[in-house]
C-alpha cells in the first residue's frame, strides 16, 4: 500500500508549526499505524531528515501515551481503539492520511505531535483520590461492594487518561475524564466520605486551567478508545449540584 | 566481604521481619522533613515508596521519563496479584505462598525475602482496596479471585485483565495527593542517565530534561531506584518500548553489584511475531490458561486452520506432559514445551512459531458470557491486532521476552552496595529466584514499595538527621555531569549512516538467538563476539538526527542501547558461568531425558554477582551462598 502522509511539524512549543507532506510506499496491511511512523521515520533518519516526533509507549493501548489526530478523528476512525492499536488494513491504499497533534488550549504542543498533558495530573491532585496513608487500611473485605457498582466502577475507572474527549469536544472540556475518576469512587462506599470536596474541586481545577464547558455533545464517548458512559457525567452532574446544594 | 552482607535476621522464617522491624532505627517527624528522598520510576514499587516516603513527613522527588506518573509499564501487568489471604478457604496461608515462590523460583531465591513478600501481600491488597483500586467482586460484595500458574490454590486478586492498571491509578492516585500537599515533587519527562556518589554514599542523579535536552542536577539524602526490568535487552518483548535498564546499568557502574543478570524469564503466552516492522510484542495473560488449553496438531505441518483441526488430530502437550499442573505449569516451563513443540516441526500459523490457545471447551462449559466476563479486553485485544476473533478461532501464542529476575543485589533492607542506594520491584534481584511466578510482580512491588522501604529507607536516614541538605555544587556532581555530557557529545557525533533502532534490533536477535529460552556454552561464546563487534560498528556508524537541545526521541534511544551493549555482555557471561539449569535459565548441557531443567545444587546454589571494575576489566564474581534452612531442596515437578 501507498500512502501521503500530511503531518504537523512543530520544532518546539514557541515555533510556528505547519503540515508537511510524505509519501511511504510498501506499507503492509498487516502493519500497526505507529509501525507505519516508524517506517517513515526511519526513511526521514536515513535521508538526513529530523523524524516525527510522537509519543508512544506500552504499544498495547493501556499507558495512554500514543494520541494522534488522524483525519480529523482522535486515535482515528476505528472506535474503541488507541492509535497503537490501529492497524493499516483500516486505511484505503493511495489514501492521503492527515495526521494531527491533540488541538487544546489546556494541551500546548510541545514538538510536532507531542502535547503536554499535564493539566490532567493538576485535576488529578484537585481531588482524584481516597485519603488513606498506607497502613490505614482495614481487611479488603470489611467494605462490601455490591458487584453491579464494583463492575460500574471498573468501566469508570478504566480511563487511560490520553486526552481523546478533550481532542474530540469542540469546547475542549475534560468532562469526561473528571466524571471517569468522580463516578469511580463515588460508587465506592470508601470513596464517599470526599464525595463532595472531591467533585467540587475537580471541577473548578478543570475550569481553572483553561478546558471548556460540556455542551452534551458526546464526542467524547464517542470518541474515547475505552468507551467510557457519558453516564458518568450524568452522575458528575449530580454530585456537583447535590455538593453546592449543601454549601 | 564485609560489602556482601545480605543481613538477613536471625530466628524462625515467620518472626523475621517483625524482629527487624522492630530493631530498625526510626526518624523522628521534625527531622524526616529535613531529609530528601529521591525515587526514580513511578510504578507500583516506585509510587508505592514515594507516596509512603511523603506521608511519614520526607521530600520526596519523583521522577519519571513519561509526561505523567501514571503510564509506568506497571500499568500493562494484566492478570492479577497474588496475596495470601485465603479468602477462598482452599489451604492458602503465607507459608504456602512463600513456598509456591521458593519451588516457582526453582530455588534461586532467597528464603528470607520470599517469605517476607508473601507476609506483606495481604496488606497490599488491603490498602489497594482503601484507595478504590476496583477489584473484581463477586455477588455477596466480596472480593474475587483466580488461579495462575504453577500453584494449586486460587489467590490472585484481579481487576479484568487490567490490574496493574488499576493497581497503578490507585499507586497514582496516592502519590499526587503527596504532590497537591507538595510534600512530594514530580519531574516528568525526565530521564535518569547516571548517579551520583559522595564520600561512598548515594547522593543524587544526573537526569536529562528530555524536553530541554539539558542536564540537571538533583541532590538527596537517599536515592531508591524503581526503574523495572531490561526485557528490551531482546528488542522484542512484552515490555513498553522505551523501558529500559539504564539506570541500574548506570548504578552498577558507579559499584552497586549486580546479581543474576542472565535470570530473564520468557513468557509463554504472547502474540507471535507477525512482521519485520514490530517493535514490540503483546502480551496474552497468563490468566488465560485458567480455561484455555494448549495445543498444537498431532500430525507434523498440518495447515489446517485450528478450528478445522478436530480433537482426534489434537496434542494437548502440557496435559499430557504434566498431568498434575496441566495448562497451569509455570511460565518457564510452559515456553520451552512451546519451543520444543515448534523446533520439532509441529508449531502453527504462517512462520510455524506458534502454538494455540483454545477456549472452545470453555466456552462450551461456561457461555460465552462467563468467557467475556473475565477476558473481554484481552479477547479484543488479540482481535484487535491479528483481525480474529479468539471466541471463534483458538488464539495462536508464541513465547516472548518478558520480565528480569535478575537485577541490582541488595540485602535484606533492599539496599545496594552502594551505601543509600535502594532498589525496589522488578530493579533488584531479591524475590523470585531464577522464575517468577504469574501475579507475583505487582505483589512484589507494591511489597517492597509501601510496606518494605519506607522502614529500612528510615532506618538508614537516621544515621544522617544531621546532615545538611546536600549541595548540587559539590565536585563529584560536577564530575559526573561532565561523563554524561562527554557520552552524549560523542554519541551524537559518531553521525555514522545507521539508525539505532536497527542496532537495537540486531543486538535483540543475537540476545534472543543464544541468550534466551535455550543457553549453550558455544553459542554463548559466540555471542559475547558478536555483541563486540556490533558494539564496535555501533559506535561508529550510528546516526543521530537533530540536536543534542530540544526534544531528541533517537538520542534518548540511544542512550539506553550503548548501555544494553555493555549489559548484554554482563548477561552471557552470567550464563556462561552458570552452568546448570534453573528456572528460566535453561544450559542444554544440563538436562534430564525428558528434557526438564536440571540443577545442580551442590555447586550452584548461590546468588551470582557481578562488580564492575571499569571498563577495559573483566567484572569481578561474588557469590551469595543460598542457605535453604526452611524449604527442602527438591527436583522441582509440575507432572
Amino acid at each position: 500500500m501507498n500512502f501521503k502522509l500530511k503531518i504537523w511539524r512543530q520544532k518546539n512549543a514557541k515555533a510556528k508549526g505547519k503540515f508537511e507532506t510524505y509519501a511511504l510506499n510498501d506499507v503492509s496491511p498487516e502493519m500497526s499505524f505507529l509501525e507505519m511512523l516508524d517506517c517513515l521515520n526511519n526513511q526521514l533518519i536515513t535521508s538526513g531528515k529530523d523524524p516525527v516526533a510522537y509519543e508512544h509507549d506500552c504499544r498495547e493501548g493501556i499507558c495512554g501515551c500514543c494520541g494522534l489526530y488522524i483525519n480529523g478523528r482522535p486515535h482515528g476512525a476505528k472506535n474503541k481503539t488507541t492509535t497503537c492499536e490501529l492497524y493499516m488494513r483500516e486505511f484505503t491504499a493511495g489514501e492521503t492520511i492527515t495526521i494531527e497533534p491533540w488541538r487544546a488550549a489546556a494541551f500546548p504542543v510541545i514538538k510536532d505531535l507531542i502535547v503536554e498533558r499535564n493539566a490532567f495530573d493538576k485535576i488529578m491532585q484537585a481531588g482524584g483520590f481516597i485519603s488513606v496513608n498506607t497502613g490505614q487500611a482495614q481487611d479488603a473485605n470489611a467494605i462490601p461492594v455490591s458487584k453491579a457498582k464494583a463492575d460500574e466502577a471498573f468501566d469508570a475507572a478504566s480511563c487511560i487518561g490520553c486526552g481523546a474527549c478533550v481532542a474530540a469536544c469542540k469546547n475542549s472540556s475534560a468532562m469526561l475524564f473528571i466524571a471517569a475518576k468522580v463516578s469511580q469512587l463515588a460508587l465506592y462506599p470508601q470513596g464517599r466520605v470526599e464525595a463532595k470536596e472531591r467533585v467540587k474541586n475537580m471541577v473548578a481545577k478543570m475550569d481553572e486551567l483553561g478546558f471548556g464547558g460540556c455542551t452534551n455533545t458526546r464526542a467524547c464517548e464517542a470518541e474515547c478508545p475505552k468507551g467510557i458512559s457519558i453516564s458518568h457525567i450524568a452522575r458528575l452532574n449530580r454530585e456537583f449540584i447535590a455538593a453546592k446544594a449543601s454549601d | 566481604m564485609t560489602k556482601l552482607d545480605a543481613k538477613i535476621p536471625e530466628g524462625p522464617l515467620a518472626e523475621k521481619w517483625t524482629k527487624h522491624k522492630n530493631s530498625l532505627r526510626l526518624v523522628n517527624p521534625a527531622n524526616k522533613s529535613k531529609l530528601d528522598i529521591i525515587v526514580v520510576g513511578t510504578g507500583l514499587a516506585g509510587s508505592g515508596a514515594a507516596s509512603t516516603l511523603a506521608e511519614l513527613g520526607y521530600n520526596v522527588k519523583v521522577f519519571s521519563y513519561q509526561d505523567t506518573p501514571r503510564r509506568a509499564h506497571s500499568v500493562a501487568a494484566q492478570g492479577g496479584i497474588n496475596a495470601a489471604k485465603n479468602y477462598k478457604n482452599d489451604g492458602d496461608s503465607v507459608y504456602r505462598l512463600f513456598y509456591d515462590m521458593i519451588k516457582g523460583g526453582d530455588y534461586r531465591a532467597r528464603e528470607a525475602n520470599a517469605y517476607r513478600a508473601a507476609e506483606v501481600s495481604n496488606q497490599v491488597i488491603d490498602h489497594y482496596t482503601a484507595l478504590g483500586v476496583p477489584f473484581a467482586r463477586d455477588y455477596g460484595g466480596l472480593l474475587d479471585n483466580r488461579s495462575f500458574g504453577g500453584v494449586q490454590v486460587s489467590r490472585t486478586f484481579y481487576a479484568k485483565g487490567q490490574t496493574g492498571q488499576q493497581c497503578l491509578l490507585g499507586g497514582y492516585s496516592a502519590l499526587v495527593r503527596q504532590i497537591q500537599k507538595g510534600k512530594a515533587t514530580m519531574y516528568s519527562r525526565r530521564e535518569m542517565l547516571d548517579l551520583v556518589v559522595v564520600d561512598g554514599k548515594a547522593r543524587g542523579i544526573i537526569a536529562r530534561n528530555l524536553v530541554t535536552g539539558e542536564l540537571e542536577r538533583h541532590a538527596a539524602h537517599a536515592v531508591v531506584l524503581a526503574t523495572g526490568g531490561y526485557g528490551t535487552i531482546y528488542y522484542l518483548s512484552t515490555l513498553a518500548v522505551n523501558s529500559n535498564g539504564s539506570a541500574a546499568w548506570k548504578a552498577y557502574k558507579r559499584g552497586a553489584f549486580f546479581a543474576n543478570p542472565s535470570f530473564i524469564q520468557i513468557h509463554p503466552t504472547s502474540i507471535p511475531v507477525l512482521n519485520d516492522y514490530q517493535c514490540k510484542l503483546t502480551l496474552m495473560s497468563e490468566s488465560l490458561r485458567n480455561d484455555g488449553r494448549v495445543w498444537v496438531p498431532k500430525t507434523k505441518g498440518d495447515k489446517r486452520l485450528g478450528h478445522e483441526i478436530p480433537e482426534e488430530d489434537r496434542d494437548y502437550y502440557l496435559e499430557r506432559r504434566y498431568p498434575a499442573y496441566g495448562n497451569l505449569v509455570p511460565r518457564d516451563v510452559a515456553s520451552r514445551a512451546a519451543k520444543e513443540r515448534c523446533d520439532a516441526g509441529y508449531g502453527v500459523g504462517k512462520t510455524g512459531l506458534a502454538v494455540f490457545l483454545d477456549f472452545k471447551d470453555a466456552i462450551t462449559k461456561q457461555g460465552k458470557k462467563a468467557i467475556e466476563d473475565k477476558y473481554g479486553n484481552l479477547f479484543e485485544m488479540y482481535e484487535k491486532i491479528t483481525g480474529e476473533s479468539p471466541y471463534e478461532r483458538p488464539m495462536r501464542i508464541y513465547p516472548a521476552g518478558h520480565y528480569t529476575m535478575g537485577g541490582l543485589w541488595v540485602d535484606y533492607n533492599l539496599m545496594t552496595t552502594i551505601p543509600g542506594l535502594f532498589a525496589i520491584g522488578e530493579s533488584n534481584f531479591s524475590d523470585h529466584g531464577a522464575n517468577r511466578l504469574g501475579a507475583g510482580s505487582l505483589m512484589q512491588c507494591a511489597g517492597d514499595g509501601y510496606f518494605i522501604a519506607p522502614y529500612t529507607v528510615t532506618n538508614y536516614l537516621a544515621d544522617d538527621i544531621k546532615t545538611p541538605k546536600i549541595s548540587t555544587n559539590l565536585p563529584e556532581f560536577d564530575s559526573v555531569e561532565n561523563e554524561v555530557k562527554k557520552r552524549i557529545d560523542k554519541l551524537v557525533n559518531i553521525k555514522g549512516k545507521q539508525t539505532v533502532t536497527s542496532f537495537h534490533k540486531r543486538l535483540g536477535k543475537i540476545m534472543w538467538d543464544y541468550c534466551g529460552m535455550h543457553r549453550n556454552e558455544g553459542g554463548l561464546k559466540k555471542a559475547l563476539g558478536l555483541i563486540d563487534e556490533l558494539e564496535k560498528e555501533f559506535w561508529s556508524d550510528l546516526c543521530i538526527p537533530g540536536e543534542v537541545e530540544g526534544l531528541n526521541q533517537e538520542l534518548e534511544k540511544a542512550c539506553r542501547v550503548a548501555d544494553y551493549f555493555e549489559m548484554a555482555k554482563l548477561l552471557c557471561n552470567d550464563a556462561l558461568n552458570r552452568k546448570e539449569s534453573c528456572g528460566a535459565h535453561f544450559r542444554e548441557e544440563s538436562q534430564t531425558e525428558t528434557g526438564e531443567a536440571k540443577r545442580d545444587d551442590e555447586n550452584f546454589a548461590y546468588v551470582s554477582i557481578w562488580e564492575y571494575l571499569g571498563d577495559d576489566a573483566e567484572p569481578k564474581f561474588h557469590k551469595e551462598e543460598l542457605k535453604f534452612e526452611f524449604v527442602e531442596l527438591q527436583e522441582r515437578s509440575y507432572k
